[in-house]
Parts: structure tokens; sequence; C-alpha cells
């Protein structure tokens, strides 16, 4: 669709629909492509053993808090939402997928266990093996409520996506409904947060207090599969949800749907005054990013073989939001890279992979400085790069022209100014 | 001409100070109607309250053939039944283009799942607006690099392409040249021709040119109303507005 019009200066201005496909967009090709470079290099790498098979998990992790990093950007750097929270949507796709890892391994051992016996096992013979097998760690060998349907795969898979969804939409419904926002909204969900993790420590939970779920990275059956294997299954898995994730994400920040969550984020009351319920555009945001949190949970546990209430911890959150800081806010591949650069370079400097640096009178341990240093990057790039390491990318596109920030007050604003004819 | 806005015996206070003193007032579809009044006399907060901004303490505001009562209605969905506003410090989004300042802004469908899913272009509705507010060059530039006078283009394309029934204006002609005040007066006339624009100023020199119907506001009450000389003769309006005009600009 083209027109023209001309403008005073006799030159032609065009206006052209310029929508391609989201598969086609520049940003977005460059990125799958990246992506899939990463992951079949990997692939390859493994296969001929040069990359160990942790790598590969620590990777395919990478990779899911990446998707998570990329729901904040939507929720933060897109519509202004500054939720401390994500994480624990995160998280609980996590507890979600690992109850029914946990039970249905326990489950194959018991009953190969039982059937040795003389009599074949009674079905409520082998639910209380199960039980005393997973709530033998808090002294208990009732199933918990939660628990009714960890032996379905589908069930507990839906969960890991439904039940943040759920969480998010009553919590948001609430908060959004009585027009809390800015900090105030921050410290809720930050109080959220801490409310499920101080719940999820206690024993009687019902999720195994502080131990949390374990063994996660042994899928039920499949014991005869090397972890060098499954690995390289949750890499591709967690790849594609991530491909997935940005294509959804630049789908949903493009058009008008993107420009009402930016005018959102800018001035909220405006947009009321256009029409738009920002109550239900903000709902809907944050109820799919804590469900697109909530796979990334699903595909990050059992890679990780274990989650616990530490992981919701109310830091965690903060730590996303800090990523999506340092990669860039309001910018995809922002988040993703925040979220890569930063939790690479933790895991290179607390696993003990950055050399300690002796200064004769003090040494420099990486794992108990790290902190700090994440910190100072934190205020520098706040300082200094506040569009963060996303940023740089403008300075070989031409963003930069197009894209300048601050215009100085606004002369006709002023009051004096007006007196001129 | 029936009444498209009926205001009828509102009042609105601040901690006690009274804004809005049982006030009245209504306007008719179309018309052109211009309220005028000094600095505090309570010109935005009547425009808040019917757009929903504000809630008022008492009186009723009655919209449309349905007499549709604005005081229980949200803001969103008071714009959406046809009623616009202009603020008056220019409120684009500057950190969008024109065209998706337009956009946003164009009588369409307000519901989440529906922007997200259906995607019609609206380039070329876009452009048309941004024609007849002299935008039609820049409209790829973002709000933000635009001069003071096009940000307020700006924004009444932006209502214009709302479709309202009722628009209403907050100082347009703050902050503007004298061509732009005569392009803008062109604008306000034109729009008026088929629908109720509300238009409040303070400068007496613009509401002239409007060559329109003036209802006068003071301390949140209607002084007096009818045309500019009318009012202008009326030795009310006269002691506490035009007589002090160093106050109407402070
Ligand atoms: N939200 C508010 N809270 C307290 N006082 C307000 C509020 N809005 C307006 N006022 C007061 O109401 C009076 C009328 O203000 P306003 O409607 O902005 O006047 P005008 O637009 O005619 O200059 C002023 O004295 C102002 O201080
Ligand atoms: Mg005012």
């Amino acid at each position: 669709m083209t027109s023209t019009a001309t403008n005073p200066n006799g030159s032609a201005v065009e206006t052209v629909d310029r929508r391609r496909p989201m598969l086609f967009r520049t940003d977005v090709l460059i990125f799958l492509s990246l992506l899939a470079l990463v992951t079949v290099g990997a692939t390859v790498l493994a296969q001929a053993g040069f990359v160990s098979t942790s790598f590969v998990k620590l990777l395919g992790k990478t990779l899911c808090l990446c998707l998570a990093a990329l729901a904040m950007d939507l929720v933060w750097g897109y519509t202004g939402i500054l939720s401390l929270g994500h994480f624990a949507f995160f998280g609980i796709g996590g507890y979600a997928i690992g109850m029914w890892l946990m039970w249905d391994r326990t489950e194959l051992i018991v009953v190969e266990t039982l059937v040795r016996g003389a009599l074949p096992p009674t079905p409520l013979e082998i639910e209380e093996a199960i039980g005393t097998q997973i709530f033998g760690v808090v002294g208990s060998s009732d199933i918990p409520w939660l628990w009714t349907f960890a032996g379905s795969l589908p069930l507990q898979l839906a969960f890991a996506v439904l039940v943040p969804g759920a969480i998010a939409l009553v919590f948001g419904w609430l908060a959004f409904r009585s027009r809390v926002a800015g900090v105030y909204l921050s410290i809720l969900t930050q109080a959220g947060t801490l409310a499920l993790s101080l719940w999820l420590f206690q024993n009687d939970s019902g999720l195994r207090g502080n131990n949390g779920l374990s063994g996660l990275q042994n899928l039920p059956g499949l014991d005869h599969v090397p972890q060098s294997t499954v690995s390289l299954w949750f890499l591709w898995a967690s790849a594609l949800a991530l491909g997935l994730g940005y294509v959804v994400a630049a789908w949903t920040v493009s058009g008008r749907f993107g420009s009402v969550l930016r005018g959102i984020r800018d001035d909220e009351a405006r947009v009321r005054f256009l029409g738009y319920e920002v109550e239900h555009y903000k709902l809907a945001v944050f109820t799919g990013t804590a469900m697109a949190c909530g796979i990334g949970g699903a595909l990050y546990y059992p890679q990780a073989g274990i989650v616990n209430p530490a992981e919701i911890a109310p830091i965690a959150s903060i730590y996303l939001a800090v990523w999506v800081a340092i990669g860039g806010r309001g910018r995809l591949y922002g988040a993703v890279i925040g979220a890569a650069v930063v939790s690479l370079l933790s895991s290179w400097f607390t696993g003990g992979g950055a050399p300690d640096i002796d200064l004769g009178v003090y040494v420099i341990k990486w794992t108990d400085w790290w902190l700090v240093l994440l910190g100072s990057s934190f205020v520098l790039v706040t300082l200094f790069a506040p569009k963060g390491l996303g940023g740089f990318v403008d300075l070989w596109t031409n963003r930069r022209s197009t894209r300048r920030d601050d215009l100085g007050p606004d002369q006709g604003s002023l009051r004096a100014e007006e007196e001129t004819p | 001409m029936s009444a498209l806005l009926e205001v009828s015996g509102v009042s609105k206070s601040f901690d006690g100070f009274k804004a809005i003193d049982n006030l009245s007032f209504s306007v008719g579809e179309p018309e052109l109607r211009a309220i005028i009044g000094p600095n505090g006399a309570g010109k935005t907060t009547f425009m808040d309250l019917v757009t929903g901004k504000t809630r008022p303490d008492s009186g009723t505001i009655r919209y449309g053939e349905l007499a549709q009562d604005l005081t229980r209605m949200s803001e969103a969905k008071i714009a959406r039944a046809g009623i616009g506003r202009k603020f008056q410090k220019p409120t684009v989004f500057d950190d969008q283009t024109v065209t998706e300042n337009l956009t946003m802004a164009l009588k369409s469908p307000r519901s989440p799942f529906t922007v997200l899913t259906r995607r019609p272009s609206m380039i070329e509705r876009a452009a048309e607006v941004a024609q007849r507010v002299g935008l039609r060059s820049d409209m790829n530039a973002r709000a933000g690099t635009l001069s003071h006078g096009q940000k307020q283009w700006l924004e009444i394309g932006m209502l214009l392409a709302q479709e309202p029934r009722l628009l209403l204006v907050d100082e347009p002609a703050a902050g503007m040249t004298a061509a732009e005040r005569e392009r803008t007066t062109e604008m306000l006339v034109e729009a008026a021709k088929t629908r109720a624009v509300v238009v409040i100023e303070h400068d007496m020199e613009f509401v002239r040119r409007l060559g329109c119907r003036v209802t006068v506001l003071h301390e949140g009450r209607a002084l007096a109303e009818g045309s500019l000389d009318h009012v202008c003769a009326d030795p009310r309006v006269i002691d506490v507005y035009l007589g002090r005009p160093e106050t109407a600009d402070a």
C-alpha cells in the first residue's frame, strides 16, 4: 500500500506500509540465526567431545534465563511495570515440572522394589511407599493435596504455565484495578515473592520445605540415556522456547499493541483518554509474561537438577531486573544480551573460573567479590550507558540519528514565550 | 440543536476549596463553544470532571441521546463513547513517530485481544489525518523532534483521528506563534462544523477569532454566557477578568 504527498519543499513523501511478516524482520532473523548457530555449534562440539555436559547444561539454562529476561523486558522495558516478582513464576514452573519428575521416577523405583516381594503390590502400598520416599525428609509420608496430579505429565506441564498465569491474573487484577503503580507495585511484587518463598520454606507446605525438589536431571524411565544426550535435548528445547518467545515478543511489541504498551509506559493517563483500558493491557502483559517465565522455569530446573525455595527469594527477581537494565530495556535483544552476559559471567566468576588476584596485602577471591563487581557494573551502566549493552548496537545501525533522546526544555511550554507574537 | 453534553449542578472541592461550585453548562451538536476565565477559575477541573479524571462531589453529567451518566464511567469508556480531550500541555508520545501516535488514536476497536490479533493497515487513514493537521511530511518523525506548535497539531490530529462527537480542547494556542494560532483556529472551526467543540482559553484575541458563543468561568461558577461582545459588556465579567488583565495571564 503506497501513497504519496508533496510537502512544502516540493519533495515527495512516501507512506509505505512497511510491515513484513514477523519472521522476516531483520532483528528477528539475526536473532534466530545466532541462536541456531549457538545451539548447533554447541551440539557439534559436544558430540565431538570438545565441550562438557555441564557446559551444555549451563548454555541451556542460560537460554531459559534469557527467556525470563525477555518476559521481564516486555513487562518492564515496554510496559513500564517494574515487577520484582517475575522470577517467582519461573520457580513455580520449575516446581510444577519437578513434581512430575520426582513422582514418576520414584514410582518406577518403588514398583520395581515392591514386585520383588511375595505378593504384587496394591495401589495403596505403592502410594505409601512413594510418600515415604519423597516426604521422608520432612518427616511425613502423607501425600499432600498439591501432589494430586503429580503422576500426570500433561497436567503438570499445563500447571507450569497455568499456575503462574492464574497467580499473575489475580495479583495483577487486584493491583492494577486499584491503580497501584510505580514503586508501590514493585514493593507489592517483592512482598508477594517473599511470602511465597517463606511458605515454601515450611516443611508442611507440601513441597519438601527447604529441601526443594531434587534429582530432576533424571528423566523417569530414561535412565539408560546418558546425561550428555539429555543435556542436548534440553538445550534444543530451551533454544526452541527462546526462539519462539522472541518471535512472539517481537510480534507483541510491534504494531498498535506495541504502541499502546509504550504509551502506557510513558503516559498512561493519556492512553486512557484515547479510550484504551490501561488496566486490561497491563493485566494481559503481566499474565502473559508470567506464563512465559513458567515455561522458562519448567525447562531450566530439569537442567539444574534441583529447585528449592531459595530460587524464589526476592533477590532473584531483582537480578532479573538488573540483567534487563544492563542489557538495555525496551529492546528485546538487549534483555537477551543482558541475561546471557551477566549469568554466564556470574557462573564463571562464582564457579572459580576467574583466577584470584593477589594484591600482596589482599587476595581478591572472585567468588566473594563477584557481587561487588556486578553491583558496580550496574551503577556504571545506569550512569554512563543508560541504554545498556544493547545500546552499543546503535553505534553501527543508524538508530542514533533518529532516536536522539533529550531535546532539552520545550521552549513553547514556557509561559513567557507566549507573549511574543 | 439538542444538547449533547448536559452538566447540571456539579460541585467539586479539593481539601475544602471549591474548585467547581454548582456549575451548570450544556453544549449542543454541532457547536463551537469557548470557555474563558482567569487562571484557577476551574477550567481544567471542569474538563477533568467531564472526562472522568476526577469525580464530582455532587451533580450530574449526562451525555448523548442515551443520557449516559459520565460520572460513573471510566476514562477509557468515556473516551470510547466519543469524548476527546486535548491537554493544556501538549501530551503526545515523544518516543513514537507521528504515524504511531495517530494510529493509536484512530477510531478502531480498543480491546487488548483485538488490537493484538487483528492488524489491519491503518497507514492511509493516518496519512489522511496528518494531511489535515499539516504533518503529512513529518509522518516518520518522532513526535519528540517536532516543534511545540507541531506537537499541538499532532495532538489535535490525534483528537480528530478518534472521531469524537465532543472535543474538549484545553488552551490550544498556548505557546504558539501568530501563524500557528491562525492555523489552529482554522482547524478548530473546521472541526466544529460536524461536532461539538469546547475550547478553553484565556487569550481573548484567540477567542475573538473563533467567533463563537462564550461561557465565562469564575471561581468555579458560570458568570456569564453569550457572544464575546455580550459577555465583555457584562460588568461582573469586567470586574473579575477583563478589568484585571495582569491576573488573567498570571
Ligand atoms: N487535583 C487537585 N488537587 C487540589 N487542588 C486542585 C486540583 N486540581 C485543581 N485544583 C485547584 O482547583 C483550582 C482550579 O484549577 P484549574 O481547574 O486547573 O484552573 P484553570 O484551568 O482554570 O486555570 C485551582 O485553585 C487549583 O489549585
Ligand atoms: Mg488550566
